[in-house]
């Protein structure tokens, strides 16, 4: 094991972690530069954030529009609370859908606390799909919505990091 | 865009995970049994057609900071504005327009709770529009990769 970063180079690592890693044959010697520390240190602290559960995962990361999968549905469903921890289970682990999450109703404007991602080329097959998962779980009568997405405006990772100047002034 | 076999194959497998080592390229390419410089190529490809967000972490929110899903109703008129202004925030990331009364979806990332209020707060005072802020409480699924399938 190497020594570890400071605690300025590490949030400084974090934030360009953030931003994607270069495109070179030795990217992390790159970051390394950037922070002034060896590329050893950053391997070692890479893999130790890693191990300590900061990343969901370490790999590509894709815009799934521009690969083809345009039509992008969020699934919205009005779950009674006691059912909506067993209901999120099972349709977490249904085909077809990348997200489930439980999420505060703001009653009146927005009665709905389970949302589920579903991604596929063709609208209509998504439509299909949903119509089917519906279905077999028994949720056909319950109050839910579909929400396509038509335009992405923005996507990126998130930036969790504080910016460098709040860093600073706070010393 | 066009995806050949060698992107295909990239994206499959190095969607949820990647070798963690000095040379990730060349470990791939030595798992893919194909040039360091074939995998270079394909990924700056990926990234010049906007297939590849990027590559690296994805942070677990719960313990990297803060975050929540922001919904907007924005009147059609004022849609394109109040769009650049939501997506110049550099907390925002995953800014989408949506078939719905609320129209404008975000997620807003950040340290740590306060500073998403301010956020929430700002956006209010710069828009007039009030934000539903609707921040995860249990997550079923947080897989995000997808498999490419069939060419199309």
């Amino acid at each position: 094991m190497s020594i570890a970063l400071n605690d300025l180079q590490a949030m400084h690592l974090r934030r360009l972690l953030e931003a994607g890693l270069p495109l070179a044959a030795r990217p992390y010697r790159q970051l390394a530069e950037q922070i002034g520390s060896s590329e050893e240190q950053v391997l070692d602290q890479v893999r130790r954030w890693q191990e300590d559960g900061l990343f969901r995962r370490v790999g590509l990361v894709l815009k799934h529009r521009a690969l083809g999968f345009r039509a992008n549905a969020m699934l919205v469903l009005d779950i009674p609370d006691a059912e909506v921890d067993e209901v999120g289970r099972r349709l977490g682990q249904a085909a077809g859908v990348n997200l489930c999450y439980q999420r505060p109703r703001r009653l009146p404007q927005w009665p709905y606390n389970l949302f589920c991602m579903v991604h596929g080329r063709e609208r209509e097959q998504v439509c299909q799909l949903i119509e089917t998962l519906l279905a077999e779980h028994g949720l056909s009568e319950v109050p839910h919505q579909l929400l396509f997405s038509t335009r992405a405006y923005k996507q990126c990772g998130g930036r969790y990091a504080p910016p460098l100047e709040r860093e600073a002034a706070h010393g | 865009m066009m995806i050949d076999d060698l992107s295909r194959r990239l994206i499959d497998r190095y969607q949820h995970g990647m070798p963690l080592c000095a040379e990730p390229y060349r470990a791939m390419a030595d798992e893919l049994g194909c040039d360091e410089s074939e995998v270079l190529a394909r990924l700056e490809q990926l990234q010049e057609f906007g297939g590849l967000s990027r590559i690296g972490p994805v942070f677990e929110h719960s313990r990297a900071g803060a975050s929540t899903l922001v919904a907007l109703a924005v009147p059609q008129a004022r849609l394109e504005q109040v769009a650049a202004r939501i997506s110049a925030f550099p907390e925002v990331n995953h800014n989408y327009l949506r078939e719905h009364h609320y129209n404008l979806w975000f997620v807003l990332t950040g340290p740590n709770r306060p500073h998403l209020d301010r956020l929430l707060a700002e956006i209010e005072a710069d828009t007039g529009l009030v934000p539903l802020d609707l921040p995860m409480l249990h997550a079923y699924r947080i897989d995000l990769g997808f498999p490419l399938g069939e060419p199309s």
